[in-house]
């Protein structure tokens, strides 16, 4: 027993990818077990192991964590990337929910029906350019390196994940936003994160289509 | 001066409900500010005030706080509804996180098509009885104790008894074969900020009737 956190969920980004990028982000080690067919879920649902049922899960710290916020909030209070006071936490609470909702649109669209898929993405990528980068783009004009607090936190990397994410559905995402561009140069080169972006790291690629009918036989 | 946290939404209980909950609870006086057209929306989006550019806001201690669950964690963390560390914190996390998934369940029934309703009614009712509510019953019974973490009122006994006054509304009798879950919610609802809350006249609000689901459509164009 290594005592590494233990990631449960299928080889893929999902809503686990998040956990996997704030853990390499605080430089820890963590173990994977992924879930490749339904019996695998259902064997961690009849040992009782998934409050809700559910997967993400993770064991960490003796808890068997799930829900994904709670497992996001738990990693960053323990490894002190969530501010240093109430009020550095509610910016940081304000940020990261609002990229998570921007990530969720993107991650969504893989699932939307044939017909309705361009317009679903074109919307999302609206709202990554208008609605979103701009809010992240005027926050780094206080000149710092970081969002928050003058200090690395799960807001930064939350914002250097939706970013990559984003440009792998559009290359020039950043293209109006000097500010977001040198973050994300200067993000990508801490030293934990920039070996999470390298090969071989257990940062997970793109969903592709043809690896969803097996994905949705585990979970139905 | 303490001012008075200052809610901007429309009347209905959507996303703000929870936090109106929460700050009622933990015996804090608010005022609203309600969404009633179109153009109030657009109002708050000119003058800068919706960070993302969507509600629930709360003005709070200085800020214009958005994204429900932002708002719901500081008012928990400042009134001391959130546990007493980081392990406490992480299952009174996880236990809200259930509730908001239920809740949310109920919460989108008012903009489904008939059919699909009907279907989702009979989900939500096999879900609570069968996926969360068995889990707080559980917790209620492993420890015995009267609130469901660190024996003290958290946000998550707070956020349960909403979800449960939420699902009774759409089947009366949700709770029979939860005796303790029935006894929490006795016990709760006499919490006396709890209490007032529950009275008429408070700033709890209804279910949405058919005529607010249309001002709810045209506000947000959905």
């Amino acid at each position: 027993m290594s005592g590494k956190p233990v990631l449960h969920y299928p080889n893929t980004r999902g809503r686990m990818e998040s956990v996997r990028w704030l853990l390499a982000a605080a430089g820890v080690e963590f173990e994977e077990k992924f879930l490749e067919k339904k019996e695998d879920l259902q064997k961690l649902q009849s040992d009782g192991f998934l409050l809700f049922q559910q997967v993400p899960m993770v064991e960490i710290d003796g808890m068997k964590l799930v829900q994904t916020r709670a497992i996001l909030n738990y990693i960053a209070g323990k490894y002190n990337l969530y501010g240093k006071d109430v009020k550095e936490r509610a910016l940081i609470d304000m940020y990261v929910e609002g990229m998570a909702d921007l990530y969720e649109l993107i991650m969504m669209n893989v699932v939307q029906p044939a017909d309705k898929k361009e317009e679903h993405l074109a919307n999302a990528l609206d709202k990554a350019t208008n609605r979103y980068f701009p809010v992240f783009e005027k926050i780094l004009n206080h000149g710092h390196d970081f969002l928050v607090g003058n200090k690395l936190s799960r807001a930064d990397v939350s914002l250097l994940e939706t970013i990559l994410v984003v440009e792998e559905r559009k290359p020039d995402a950043l293209a109006k936003f000097p500010l977001l561009q040198s973050f994300k140069a200067r993000i990508s080169n801490i030293p934990n994160i920039k070996k999470f972006l390298q090969p071989g790291s257990q940062r997970k690629p793109p969903l592709q289509e043809k690896d969803i009918p097996s994905l949705m036989a585990i979970f139905h | 001066m303490a001012e008075k946290p200052k809610l901007h939404y429309t009347r209905g209980r959507g996303k703000m409900e929870s936090i109106r909950w929460l700050l009622a609870a933990a015996g804090v006086e608010f005022e609203e500010e309600f969404i009633e057209k179109k153009e109030d929306l657009e109002k708050l989006r000119n003058d800068g005030s919706l960070l993302f550019q969507q509600v629930p806001m709360v003005e709070i201690d200085g800020m214009k706080m958005v994204q429900t669950r932002a708002i719901l964690c500081y008012i928990a963390g400042k009134y001391n509804l959130y546990g007493k560390d980081l392990k406490e914190r992480a299952w009174i996390d996880m236990y809200v996180e259930g509730t908001t998934d239920l809740m949310g369940m109920i919460m989108a029934l008012p903009f489904q098509a008939a059919d699909v309703k009907e279907k989702n009614i009979a989900l939500i009712t096999e879900r609570a009885t069968t996926r969360y509510f068995p889990v707080y019953e559980k917790a209620l019974k492993d420890h015995g104790q009267d609130y469901l973490v660190g024996n003290k009122l958290s946000w998550a006994d707070i956020h349960l008894l909403e979800a449960i006054l939420m699902t009774e509304e759409l089947k009366s009798d949700i709770l029979s074969a939860f005796p303790l879950l029935q006894a929490f919610k006795g016990r709760m609802s006499n919490v006396p900020t709890i209490k007032k809350f529950l009275q008429p006249g408070s700033q709890r609000k209804p279910p949405l009737d058919e005529k607010s689901i249309a001002n709810v459509r045209k506000i947000f164009s959905i």
